[in-house]
C-alpha cells in the first residue's frame, strides 16, 4: 500500500505540474518569468498581469464566452430536453431518428465551420453574439438529447401514467413530473454543456472578430509576438480555466457518466 | 464508489432502443401532434446547421470560388481531381494517422494502468481522482498554450529539469525540432486526455464482480489470468466507447496542435483539420477547401461506419 500511496502522488504531481506552472506564471512579475534558470515559484503572489487585462479592456472576451456559453447551454437544454422526452417514451421517429441525432455529433467542426462562415457572411452575423450562441446550441444540441434521453429512460413511468390518469395534460405532466425528476441529470448535462462551449476554439476562431470574441480565441492573440506576452498569455488562461474547475469541483459525481456519453452510470 | 456500468449508447446498439412508451397514447391524433411538437425545434436546428452546411458544400465544390475570382459557373470535378494530386493534403491525413496511433494506445494503457493503481484502497482517494480529473476540463486551446510555456528552450521547466538529469544546461528546441516536435504535441495530448481514460476505465473496474475474482483467486488464477478472462471482458464495453471517443477527438484535432506549432516546422504537424483551415481562411480556395471539407467528411463516416461494424461483428 505504500508503494501505491507513492505511485499515485507521483503521478498526481506530474499531471498537476503543468497546471501549477500556468497558474505561477501569471502571478509572477516580468523579471521572474523571465529568470534563467527558471524561477519554481513568485517570491510573492501579486495581480499585475491580471490588473492590466482589464485595463486593456482584454477581460471582456471573459465576459463574452460566460455570454455564449450560458445562453447556448440554456438554448440547447431546453430544446434537447423537449426533444430527448419524446424519443425516450414515444420513440418518436424510432432507431433511425435516435441514430441521425447522435451521429450529427460525430461531423467535424472543420467541415461545417467553413460553410456556416459563409452563410453568416450573407446574414451578417459574423461576429455577432447571435451566431455563436446558435453555433454552439446547434453543436451541442444532439449530446444534449442523448443524455436526457438516458436519463428520462431512467425515470418509472408510473407516476406519468398517475397523473395522466388523474386528468393532467400531458404539457403539466413534462413540466409538474418529469422535469424535477429528471433534476440532477438536467444539472450535470447543463454543466457540460457549458463547458464545451465554455471551452471551443475553432468555431469562435472563425465566426468572431472583435466585438464577441471569446477568451480562448483572446489567448491566441498574444501568441506568435514577442515572447514577452506570457504574462498576458498565462493570466488570461487562468481567468478561464479557474470558473471550470470551481464547476467541476461541484458536480464530480455526474462527470464521468457525462464525459463518456452515458457509457457509464454514475 | 460503486458504479454501475451501463450498456452501450444506443448508436453502438444498433437497431435496439430501449425506450418503454407510456400505454394510452393510442396515437390520437393530438397526442402525435404533441410528440412531434417536441422534436420539431431540435430537428430544424440540426438541419440548418448539420445539414445545410453540406448542401452548400456540395454546391460550392463544384464551382471555382477564389479569393479573386467568383466564379460560380459549373465546373464538375475540378477540384476532386486536384485533392488527388495535393501532396500536401494526403501528408496532412497522415500526420493526422500518426497522432491519433499513438496516442490513443498511449492514453488507453497508461489510463488503464492508472486505475489498476486506484481501484484499491489509498489514503484520499477521492482528492487523488478529484485532482486527476482537471487536465480533461482545461480548454485544449489552453493545454496547448500551457504546454508551450513548459517546452520554451530557455524559461521552461521541461528543458531545465533534463538538465539536472543530463548534468549539463539543455536548451532544445522542441516545437522547432522537426524529430522532437511531434514527441511535444503528443505530450500535450496524453497529458490532456489520459485522465479522460482514467476516469472511464476506474469506473469501469469498480463495477467488475467481486466474486468472480475471488473465486479466480481461490482457483489459483494468476493476475495476467484472471485480467484477461474476467477483468477485461467485464470493462470492454466501457472501453470500446472511450476508444471511440477519444479517435474521433484525435482525427479531428485542431486545437494542440494549433497553440504549439500552428501546423509547423513548415507543414510538418500539419492536421486534416489545421490544413483546411489554412485552405479556407487564410488561403481562400473557397471552392477547394469545400472539396477537401466534403472528403473529411466522407473519410470520417466510413471509419466510424466500419468501427461501429466491427463493435458489432465482435460482440
Amino acid at each position: 500500500m505504500v508503494w501505491r500511496t507513492l505511485a499515485a502522488v507521483a503521478l498526481t504531481t506530474c499531471f498537476l505540474f503543468p497546471i501549477y506552472w500556468l497558474f505561477m506564471i501569471s502571478f509572477k512579475t516580468p523579471e521572474e518569468i523571465f529568470a534563467f534558470p527558471p524561477r519554481w515559484w513568485p517570491s510573492h503572489i501579486q495581480f499585475d498581469n491580471y490588473a492590466v487585462l482589464f485595463k486593456d479592456g482584454d477581460a471582456v472576451t471573459v465576459w463574452n464566452s460566460l455570454v455564449v456559453a450560458s445562453a447556448s447551454t440554456v438554448l440547447a437544454m431546453l430544446l434537447g430536453t423537449l426533444c430527448a422526452y419524446s424519443l425516450a417514451r414515444f420513440r418518436t421517429g424510432g432507431v433511425h431518428l435516435s441514430n441521425w441525432i447522435i451521429s450529427q455529433r460525430m461531423v467535424p467542426p472543420i467541415a461545417v465551420v467553413f460553410p456556416i462562415f459563409l452563410m453568416y457572411v450573407f446574414l451578417g452575423w459574423v461576429d455577432t453574439y447571435l451566431g455563436l450562441i446558435l453555433v454552439y446550441t446547434a453543436f451541442n444540441l444532439p449530446y444534449v438529447i442523448w443524455m436526457m434521453r438516458g436519463y428520462i429512460l431512467d425515470i418509472p413511468v408510473s407516476l406519468e401514467e398517475a397523473a395522466l390518469v388523474d386528468g393532467w395534460t400531458r404539457w403539466q405532466v413534462l413540466w409538474k413530473v418529469v422535469m424535477p425528476m429528471a433534476r440532477a441529470g438536467l444539472f450535470a448535462t447543463a454543466i457540460l454543456t457549458f463547458i464545451f462551449a465554455w471551452n471551443e476554439f475553432l468555431f469562435a476562431l472563425v465566426l468572431t472578430r472583435t466585438e464577441v470574441a471569446t477568451y480562448t480565441v483572446q489567448v491566441t492573440h498574444y501568441f506568435g509576438g514577442q515572447s514577452g506576452f506570457w504574462a498576458k498569455i498565462s493570466a488570461m488562461s487562468v481567468l478561464g480555466t479557474l470558473p471550470i474547475f470551481v464547476v467541476v469541483a461541484f458536480m464530480q459525481r455526474y462527470l464521468v457518466r457525462g464525459i463518456s456519453l452515458g457509457a457509464v452510470k454514475g | 464508489m460503486g458504479r454501475q456500468v451501463g450498456g452501450l449508447p444506443g448508436a453502438f446498439e444498433v437497431g435496439v432502443l430501449r425506450a418503454r412508451s407510456v400505454p394510452s397514447q393510442r396515437a390520437r391524433p393530438r397526442e402525435r401532434g404533441f410528440q412531434l411538437a417536441l422534436v420539431a425545434p431540435s430537428i430544424f436546428v440540426l438541419l440548418l446547421f448539420g445539414v445545410l452546411p453540406l448542401v452548400y458544400l456540395i454546391v460550392v465544390s463544384v464551382q471555382n470560388i477564389t479569393m479573386i475570382d467568383v466564379d460560380q459557373s459549373f465546373h464538375g470535378l475540378l477540384n476532386y481531381r486536384l485533392l488527388a494530386a495535393d501532396r500536401r493534403l494526403w501528408e496532412a491525413l497522415l500526420h493526422t494517422g500518426i497522432f491519433t496511433a499513438i496516442a490513443l494506445p498511449v492514453e488507453l494503457v497508461l489510463g488503464l494502468a492508472m486505475a489498476q493503481l486506484f481501484i484499491e484502497h489509498i489514503p484520499g482517494r477521492g482528492v487523488f481522482v478529484a485532482l486527476l480529473v482537471l487536465p480533461v476540463v482545461v480548454s485544449p486551446i489552453v493545454a496547448g498554450t500551457t504546454w508551450s510555456l513548459m517546452f520554451d528552450n530557455r524559461f521552461g521547466p521541461i528543458n531545465q529539469i533534463l538538465g539536472w538529469i543530463a548534468g549539463e544546461p539543455a536548451a532544445i528546441l522542441w516545437t522547432i525540432r522537426p524529430d522532437l516536435v511531434y514527441v511535444a504535441i503528443l505530450m500535450a495530448e496524453i497529458w490532456q486526455w489520459t485522465p479522460f481514460m482514467f476516469l472511464l476505465l476506474l469506473a469501469a473496474l469498480s463495477g467488475v464482480d467481486k466474486s468472480q475474482l475471488e473465486a479466480a483467486s481461490i482457483d489459483g488464477a494468476g493476475y495476467w489470468r484472471t485480467f484477461r478472462k474476467i477483468v477485461l471482458p467485464a470493462i470492454r464495453p466501457v472501453m470500446v466507447v472511450a476508444i471511440l471517443i477519444r479517435a474521433l477527438d484525435l482525427v479531428r484535432l485542431f486545437d494542440i496542435v494549433w497553440a504549439l506549432t500552428k501546423g509547423g516546422p513548415g507543414t510538418m504537424t500539419e492536421t486534416l483539420s489545421v490544413f483546411t483551415y489554412v485552405k479556407g481562411f487564410q488561403q481562400f480556395e473557397t471552392s477547394y477547401t469545400a472539396a477537401v471539407a466534403l472528403l473529411v467528411i466522407v473519410l470520417l463516416s466510413v471509419a466510424v461506419f466500419a468501427a461501429l461494424k466491427r463493435v458489432e461483428l465482435a460482440r
